[in-house]
């Protein structure tokens, strides 16, 4: 983005012809990957004309004022079509920007559309979307993974440089590596939610999607800052990209934890991760074998929890204000007859598990047990941090499956099974391409961190990037 | 009403909290503005926008628990109850449900004469719902129903007394002197009929001496102090009646219906509603700490009772007066104002009792300096007290100050003997039949004399003189 950003200040390019660029390489992709709800044609050429005028000027709104960016279809961009990949929200334009898309507009960074996701990003595949499902790049018979596969997709199909995700329990993370790209879920509080349409708000993020650390950084420093307009957002200072010289690796403690390479794990991903690890090791850093044994009630805990939340969430929605009046002889079946038609199966699946687990008679059983180990979950996370400085584990058991491989939904669940934990725990956590499988397929791996240690993680990622010969810029 | 039976009232209150800003974003709180006028994406519940707490509310909050002796949490925490109905826009409330802001308290108030205490369970803060015109009687009826967000939003507090109630008397003399104190500390309008105070009863009736509670029934729709007395009446008489006939007292939800003076069933336990509580994931708990707590008890006025107490001890007045200033508090303002002008306590409190009371009640008060001249001027005996009625209601007519209006209209009092003396001796020459009847002793012809005198000097003659006057002439 670096190259870019002095391309587009030298004049040697105009940000009108990278966004068109863009436009171009969407008109010739999409129709096979389907990343894209929305493309602004003509709101992003706008903007770029405008950002041109600016750096014509001399007075350019930031570095990376005129490179142009895709949003994911859940984060509210006023006047533009947010659906969250609903029929309920088909004809949803906001009257307001979400705080990360005001960020980026005073950034200068023109909107080129709205990505794709799992309706209401309840998904680890983005088929569950009202506008069909999104193609791996790398093979298009396969998921982008989900719920971002969207976001995931268009970066690395090079429709767009980079890209904003929502991650409640790998959706950043998880697609990223089904699609070879990197993904950064910060900590919980660094970035601002206001905006961001509701899955789970204990657990939602959002964090940025590109094709190298760096991007991702830079990215991620437009994005981070406390905001009045979010009551549960961090009073913690802006985030500076830092330089890479590579120097936290000596001495550097690694947290390698059994319980992620145990049974599920498929031997290609195992095998290209523990080669990052050696690498590091290699380089300086030491690996100390530690033990997440919670980790193994971290899924059911966080279905729990995401499922209660969500049926609050989404109970809103109900033919009148949103969506499609299905009309009835009263008032109450024209509700239920309307909230059945416009919701997909997983919306409705998460919607009715959320209501019982929270019904009085359940709620011990089920949201305050959750609640309890959520809260062991967070413990052993800082316990092992106060170890080591890092954990890592693979992202994904697997690298991307079929579409419609995966009907089972406890199976799907599982994709999420090491990305999870750092949603329960809030903890920040990096997923980069770690290599590719003998058929072609990318790998990821996850570096997490302690709260509010993004630079190091994203340091301990341009390693491994560098070590596994990524890196390369979308330019 | 005597019967085997006791009766056990508990009250639940909200009170609009009277914040220029909404509990949770920045509209206005303004009441009878254009329908959904003040709306934003957070009021509205879409999709996305998230809250952010009024410190005012959350101040108030504590201000009225330090006011009604409960103990400030220095922990407490959100809810969200989950409820879908369309008033609701985002189908759940925020409210304050294991962990509320203010525990335990209670408020003392004189009940038929007597200082009592009724307990309070807790004070939690939530958020107000919109307001829905039905086109029918209610959602299910209506061809259509309209939604007014204005309201949506706003900070309410909900006040929960301990069942501590043992007549529909009392629950309304509890709710009348909450509602006072809750002026006096200027945290709500408390206007019921604006609906910025509401309040629903439970009320059960158990065996006379029994510790055992029996099945309680909540009332709603109690719209004014009245109903809440009526509603209450009713249902005591409604489950006596059910009781002395063998029956069984339902555990449900009814509704009063002012026009019927009936409560009807509107639904039974089996279908109370499952709000399905958990925390409120985008508000942290409020941690309050003691420094805050210490500013805001600063800010509480002297309350009801003390006023009531102070009115008694440091003025002599009666409970019966003091009751009067402090359950009216302009009154019980221009009292103290007037006290301030060195007028007797005793003078101001009978004026403002008096005709001024009824005059005020129509149109309004007036200043403090314009009574207080008046006043005065009655203690000076530049006028007596028929004229201060007529100055009084001059007063309401024009701008002039009672001194310019006595003047004006030449109501000075005649207390000139030699003038009086003339005016009696005219009168007693005219009348020399009653003054033999008087003589003989019909003492009362006596006020037939003064009234006599005072018509003579179209009631500007001084009381005191004409008496006295009119004795020594009738040979006394
Ligand atoms: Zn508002």
């Amino acid at each position: 983005m670096k190259k870019l950003a002095q391309l587009l200040e030298s004049k040697q390019v105009s940000s009108e012809e990278v966004a068109q660029k863009y436009l171009n390489r969407i008109k010739e992709k999409d129709s096979e990957i389907n990343a894209f709800i929305t493309v602004d044609e003509d709101g992003v050429l706008q903007q770029a004309r405008a950002a041109d005028q600016r750096r014509a000027q001399g007075s350019p709104l930031s570095k990376w004022d005129g490179i142009p960016i895709a949003i994911k279809d859940n984060i509210s961009t006023q006047g533009l079509l947010t659906s969250c990949a609903s029929k309920f929200l088909s004809n949803y334009k906001p009257v307001f920007d979400a705080t990360v898309v005001s960020k980026l507009k005073q950034a200068g960074l023109p909107i080129i559309g709205k990505t794709n996701l799992d309706e209401f990003a309840m998904g680890s595949s983005t088929e569950y979307s009202t506008y069909g499902a999104t193609c791996n790049p790398h093979d298009i018979e396969r998921v982008s993974g989900g719920s971002s596969g969207g976001s995931a997709a268009a970066v690395a199909a090079e429709m767009i440089p980079w890209a904003l995700g929502t991650d409640t329990g790998g959706s950043i993370r998880q697609p990223a590596s089904f699609c070879g790209v990197v993904g950064l879920k910060p900590t919980y509080g660094r970035v601002s939610r206001f905006g961001v349409v509701a899955l789970a708000p204990s657990l939602d993020h959002v964090g940025p999607l590109a094709k190298s650390v760096e991007d991702v950084a830079i990215l991620f420093s437009l994005l981070a800052g406390s905001d009045p307009g979010d009551s549960t957002s961090a009073q913690i200072g802006p985030f500076a990209v830092p330089s890479w010289d590579g120097s936290v690796v000596k001495g550097l403690k690694i947290g390698v934890p059994e319980e992620f390479f145990s049974t599920g794990l498929n031997s290609e991903v195992e095998q290209a991760v523990r080669n990052s690890l050696k690498m590091l090791e290699e380089q300086g850093a030491t690996l100390i074998p530690i033990s997440l044994a919670s980790n193994a009630y971290a899924i059911d805990t966080y279905l729990t929890i995401v499922t209660a939340e969500a049926s609050s969430s989404l109970a809103r929605f109900d033919g009148i204000r949103y969506g499609e009046r299905v009309d009835a002889e009263d008032t109450n079946t024209m509700y239920a007859k309307s909230r059945a038609a416009g919701f997909g199966t997983e919306v409705k699946r998460r919607i009715m598990l959320g209501t019982y687990v929270l019904s009085a008679s359940q709620y011990e059983a089920y949201y305050e047990q959750a609640q309890k180990v959520r809260t062991i979950i967070k413990q052993e996370v800082s316990e092992a941090l106060k170890q080591v400085d890092v954990i890592i584990t693979p992202t994904t058991p697997t690298p991307a499956f079929k579409i419609g491989e995966k009907r089972d939904p406890l199976e799907l669940y599982l994709s999420d099974l090491y990305t999870a934990i750092a949603n329960l725990s809030g903890v920040p956590a990096l997923s980069l391409p770690c290599g590719t499988t003998s058929a072609g397929l990318p790998m990821g791996v996850q570096v997490m961190g302690d709260y509010f240690s993004e630079e190091l993680i994203l340091q301990v990622g341009s390693l491994i990037e560098q070590g596994v010969g990524g890196g390369v810029s979308g330019d | 009403m005597v019967t085997k039976y006791d009766t056990v009232i508990g009250l639940e209150i909200h009170v609009a909290l009277q914040t220029e800003s909404k509990f949770i974003c920045g509209c206005s709180t303004e009441f009878g503005a254009p329908p959904n006028s003040h709306c934003c994406p957070i009021c509205l519940g879409l999709p996305g926008a998230l809250p952010v707490l009024n410190e005012k509310a959350v101040e108030y909050a504590i201000k009225t628990g330090m006011a009604l002796n409960c103990e400030i949490n220095r922990f407490s925490k959100f809810d969200r109850k989950n409820y879908f109905y369309p008033d609701m826009p985002t189908a759940y409330q925020i409210t304050q449900d294991a962990f509320p802001i203010c525990s335990k308290g209670y408020l003392e108030y004189y009940y038929e004469d007597k200082l009592i205490k009724t307990s309070l369970n807790r004070i939690h803060l939530e958020c107000e719902a919109g307001k829905l015109i039905h086109s029918g009687d209610s959602i299910i009826d209506s061809d259509f129903s309209l939604v007014d967000y204005n309201r949506a939003g706003i900070a309410l507090i909900e006040i929960v007394t301990e069942p501590d109630m043992s007549a529909p008397k009392q629950a309304r003399t509890f709710l009348e002197q909450l509602r006072l104190l809750l002026n006096y500390i200027g945290v709500s309008d408390t206007k019921m009929e604006e609906g910025s105070l509401r309040c629903d009863a439970n009320i059960s009736l158990k065996p006379r001496g029994s510790t055992v509670l029996g099945p309680k029934v909540e009332l709603k729709n109690l719209n004014s102090f009245r109903s809440l007395e009526r509603g209450l009446e009713y249902e005591e008489q409604r489950q006596t009646e059910v009781l002395e006939q063998g029956g069984e007292i339902r555990q449900e939800t009814r509704t009063w219906n002012e026009r019927t003076g009936k409560t009807a069933s509107m639904r039974s336990k089996g279908d109370a509603p499952d709000y399905r509580f958990f925390p409120e994931p985008d508000l942290p708990p409020l941690n309050i700490d003691e420094s805050r707590v210490e500013a805001i008890s600063l800010s509480i006025p002297e309350l009801p009772l003390e006023r009531l107490h102070r009115l008694e001890s440091e003025y002599g007045l009666s409970r019966y007066e003091s009751t009067f200033l402090t359950n009216y508090p302009e009154f019980g303002g221009l009292f103290f104002e007037l006290i301030g002008k060195k007028l007797q306590s005793g003078a101001v409190v009978n004026f403002l009792m008096g005709d001024y009371a009824r005059l005020a009640r129509e149109k309004g008060h007036l200043t403090a300096s314009r009574i207080g001249e008046l006043l005065e001027i009655l203690k000076e005996g530049l006028i007596n007290n028929n004229q201060g009625k007529d100055v009084l209601e001059e007063l309401y007519k024009s701008e002039q100050s009672p001194r310019e209006i006595v003047k004006e209209k030449g109501w000075e009092m005649v207390s000139d003997a030699s003038e009086l003396e003339g005016v009696i001796a005219r009168i007693l020459s005219e009348n020399p039949e009653l003054v033999s009847r008087y003589e003989n002793g019909e003492d009362k012809l006596f006020g037939f004399f003064v009234g006599q005198v005072m018509r003579a000097t179209r009631g500007k003659g001084d009381p005191e003189v004409v008496n006295s006057l009119l004795r020594k002439e009738l040979g006394q």
